[in-house]
């Protein structure tokens, strides 16, 4: 009795942060149950993985764009020119793809910091600039595949990024075959890690005499988010693994989350977001964190474009179409402020998770398109609402 | 001419802790130029608030009779259509609008559901030719200079047949030659017949212009005096304004000043772009180690702006002048490098441009110095506990934890985290600005306290302040700043109100 009324107190006060998450599992669930377990399987859940890194690294970096209360709609268009400038240096210029893919980069770095100066130098609303940019990549998209069309890359290492996985384990093909071994075995590793780490953070916060979960329920949250890892990697395990989309993925969530919640940079960034007069009076340069949180918007751009291209094998010239304004949903879905100085970025990963787990699962159900985009549209809408009304609660 | 057109009684408004109108009763005659004065937080504005229905009826006690006629005002648009209009300090024009747009805006001409722009045009031209004002209608207002903008709100006001045209503080911003005009139509509207009542800091517009003063001090009214017999004199004025004893609210402390000067500014100006005028000319000023120098002076004076230019000018003014810390010249580009120097700014207003709001007690304490708690740019979090708690002791901020929202503590125990993130780093010159405004008595005298305390180890402190027994109780040495000049330089055994506010009314 008493555990389901911890449960219930627990849920109540995090309600704001465990909402995504529950919505997902919610929308997961109802996909399992339509789509009579399709949507769950194995190859599926591999599948929609990947089609979420491209939005989701876009969404990543949306998230500080839009924590210190600015916008960035350039960066679907220019995705998808720059997956299209690494699609003509490998194919026409044989460029060896480890020059490709930072270079590439670097070009994303460059496009952000130009929206950066127009927005902190200039002063342009970030809104327009980045509309400017919108057109002027759309344009220059078109410009550089006039000539040929849609450019194949004939790169394999490149393809790979978008389309291969992770090998597996040599010389045990005949231990339970058909599953990736490998894959168990950092599934296996990660929970061992995670508990332990969540352990001692426990002990540090007692230590401190901090409020901490009551110990049913941290035993609870252990389990339950244990079982959920453990799940996720059997389920890609029984396909072919994990896909280097899905590595890559996780490595930008982990280095920007604990960017923006462990260090100097982080703190100034939502000290920007929060009130940026407050921000600049306390020594902080707003300009200058204008110009990193862009930069590094460029940067993921490219890795999108990077992502996209290497997923189709080819650069196409509608390339990014849309990606900002599902990058911008996510972002939301994942509980971003628009007031500016709240968000975190595994939450927007959770949202583009959702978002995407929306278009797979009613492409499962063969839902005609023109109802999927207004699902979309209604999920968007009950997230902000939902964001809304919880802060008013707070107060 | 003896027929009171207002009369306002017993007027009583209070806010949670204070009582900002304590049974004021105030009558205005028909066609008379009736002056208000009083110090900053006398209870001026608020009177006009109540008066002009931003304070609806209801908020607060008594009565007010306009024309001889009982008035409930729910909102300004009532009191408006009374033929009450206010015109504010700052001024509520549309900048990008035209000059007819903003004369008749809320109040169109319509020939049906259109607007009849040649009728307005016309009319527009017509007021403004009754306010001595030869511009063209068409003109934008943001074209237009402060004097002249001012004109257009009182042509706004004259659109609509104002009965009672109040103005508040409205020669502040003003140089010498537009507020003798503007003076000047105000004499000549009397003669038309409209009632004026002036809110105005410079006592000697008010003794030129006024029929009758009346004299505001702590939501009191302490009288009204008849100016037309030339016998209402400046000194009178000033002391009935700051006539209070100081009660002894200001903690004890050992001055013991050093010779060291820390900090010296001169020949310190700067230039507004955004107004296109001047705000500080040619100031020049000395903090020694340990002492608490004020800076007195009316609002809008121009201390504030003085301050942030110092301050690494995050307002982007034009400055010109030199800055000296320790005897070493220092030129400080961005707020940073104020910090760097042991220069910190404490905010007048700590939740618009001093707090994170929505941020916990120990990141606002800790943003201001993250370099002191991290390693390789990665932020201790251990260590940043320990900042923060010792802080929140030694300043007593009251709060559950460190870990509350700013925006949930009290005016008071914000202020404290606005003085400790500035003390994070560690400043050998604090300036606070308004340290007490909107925190109750017992705030203010741990904010005195820990003031003490501070200059007692060394620290240099330059309060800014538009409380006179406040700069009086605290300071070492008082600096009086008028229209963006330093007028006078008084040590604390020479400071009185009466010499500090003949000097910042210069």
């Amino acid at each position: 009795m008493s555990f389901a009324k911890d449960l219930q107190k627990v849920l109540r006060a995090n309600i704001r942060e465990y909402g995504m998450y529950i919505a997902l599992f919610v929308i997961m669930a109802i996909f399992t149950i339509t789509t009579e377990g399709v949507f769950m399987s194995s190859r599926n859940i591999v599948n929609l993985l990947n089609q979420t890194g491209y939005i989701a690294v876009l969404a990543v970096g949306m998230t500080l764009v839009i924590i210190i209360r600015h916008i960035d709609l350039s960066v679907g268009f220019l995705a998808g020119f720059l997956g299209a400038c690494a699609a003509i240096m490998l194919a026409f210029w044989h460029w060896p793809v480890y020059i490709v893919l930072p270079a590439t980069l670097v070009l994303g770095i460059f496009a952000g910091l130009l929206t950066g100066t127009l927005v902190a130098k200039l002063g342009i609303p970030s809104f327009v600039a980045s509309l400017g940019g919108w057109l002027i990549y759309r344009g220059a998209i078109l410009l550089v595949t006039m000539g040929t069309g849609t450019i194949i890359i004939p790169d394999a290492v490149f393809n790979a990024i978008g389309n291969g996985f992770i090998p597996d384990i040599p010389g045990m093909e005949a231990f339970l075959p058909g599953i990736h071994k490998f894959t168990l075995l950092i599934g296996l590793l990660t929970i061992i890690l995670f508990v332990l780490n969540t352990i001692r953070n426990r002990k540090k916060q007692e230590s401190y005499r901090f409020e901490v979960l009551p110990m049913n329920m941290f035993i609870m949250q252990l389990v339950f988010i244990s079982v959920v890892i453990g799940y996720i990697t059997w389920v890609l395990a029984g396909y072919r693994g994990i896909s280097w989309t899905l590595v890559v993925v996780l490595v930008v969530v982990l280095v920007y989350d604990f960017i923006a919640s462990k260090t100097v940079l982080g703190r100034h960034i939502y000290a920007v977001g929060g009130n940026p007069e407050a921000a600049e009076l306390s020594g902080i340069s707003v300009n200058k964190i204008v110009y990193v949180v862009f930069g590094s918007m460029g940067m993921l751009s490219a890795l999108s474009g990077i992502l996209f291209a290497s997923r189709l094998q080819s650069a196409t010239t509608t390339a990014g179409s849309l990606f900002e304004l599902d990058a911008i949903a996510a972002a939301y879905v994942g509980g971003v402020s628009a007031a500016g100085g709240v968000g975190k970025v595994v939450g927007s990963l959770i949202g583009a998770l959702v978002m995407m787990s929306l278009s797979s699962g009613m492409n499962l159900m063969s839902i005609d398109i023109s109802l999927q985009y207004i699902v979309r549209g209604a999920v968007l809408a009950a997230a902000v609402i939902f964001d809304v009304a919880t802060r008013k609660q707070r107060k | 001419m003896n027929t009171p057109i207002l009369e306002m009684k017993n007027i009583t408004k209070e806010f949670p802790g204070v009582k900002a109108l304590d049974n004021v009763s105030f009558q205005v005659k028909q066609g008379e130029i009736h002056c208000l004065v009083g110090e900053n937080g006398a209870g001026k504005s608020t009177l006009m608030k109540v008066l002009s229905g931003v304070y609806p009826y209801g908020s607060f006690s008594g009565e007010i009779f306009f024309e001889g006629e009982l008035k409930k005002f729910y909102g300004p648009l009532s009191s408006e259509q009374a033929g009450i209009a206010i015109i504010y300090q700052e001024l509520a024009l549309v900048p990008e609008m035209t000059v007819f747009e903003n004369i008749f805006l809320g109040n169109e001409i319509k020939s049906g559901l259109v607007i009849n722009w040649n009728e307005t045009i016309q009319q527009a031209a017509d007021v403004l030719k009754k306010v001595g004002l030869s511009v063209n209608p068409s003109t934008k207002v943001k074209e237009l200079g402060v004097g002249k903008q001012q004109l257009v709100e009182i042509a706004k006001a004259l659109s609509r047949n104002v009965k009672l045209l109040i103005l508040d503080e409205p020669t502040s911003a003003l140089n010498e030659g537009d507020s003798e005009n503007l003076l000047n139509l105000l004499l000549g509207l009397k003669h038309q017949g409209v009632t004026c009542i002036l809110i105005s800091h410079k006592l000697k517009e008010v003794i030129k212009i006024a029929d009758t003063v009346t004299v505001l001090r702590d939501g009191k009214t302490i009288c009204t005096l008849d100016a037309t017999n030339g016998e209402v004199k400046e000194n009178l004025l000033i002391k009935y304004m700051v006539g209070r004893e100081i009660n002894n609210i200001y903690p004890q402390r050992d001055r013991k000043i050093s010779d060291e000067v820390i900090m010296e500014v001169k020949n310190w100006s700067a230039y507004n772009p955004l107004v296109g005028r001047d705000i500080l000319k040619d100031i020049n000023f000395k903090i020694k180690k340990g002492e608490i120098v004020g800076f007195a002076g009316l609002m809008g004076s121009g201390r504030t702006e003085l301050a942030k230019s110092i301050y690494g000018n995050p307002d982007g003014f034009n400055t010109k002048g030199e800055i000296f810390i320790k005897g070493k010249k220092v030129h400080f580009k961005h707020t940073s490098e104020a910090l760097k120097h042991g220069v910190a700014y404490v905010t007048e207003d700590r939740k618009r441009d001093g707090l994170i709001l929505i941020q916990d007690v120990k990141s606002n304490i800790t943003l201001t110095n993250l370099k002191e708690i991290s390693k390789r740019g990665i932020v201790n979090v251990i260590d940043e506990i320990h900042v923060a708690t010792e802080y929140k002791e030694s300043l007593n901020i009251k709060t559950p934890s460190i870990e509350q929202k700013v925006m949930n503590l009290s005016g008071g125990n914000q202020q404290k985290v606005s003085v400790a993130k500035n003390l994070f780093i560690h400043p050998d010159v604090l300036i606070l600005d308004e340290p007490t405004r909107g925190i109750d008595v017992g705030a203010k005298f741990e904010i005195y306290t820990i003031m003490n305390a501070l200059v007692a180890k060394g620290m240099s402190i330059i309060m800014i302040s538009s409380e006179l027994p406040e700069v009086l109780g605290m300071s070492d040495r008082v600096y009086v700043v008028s229209s963006g000049r330093i007028t006078g330089e008084l040590s604390i055994t020479e400071a009185t109100q009466e010499k500090i506010m003949e000097l910042a009314t210069d």
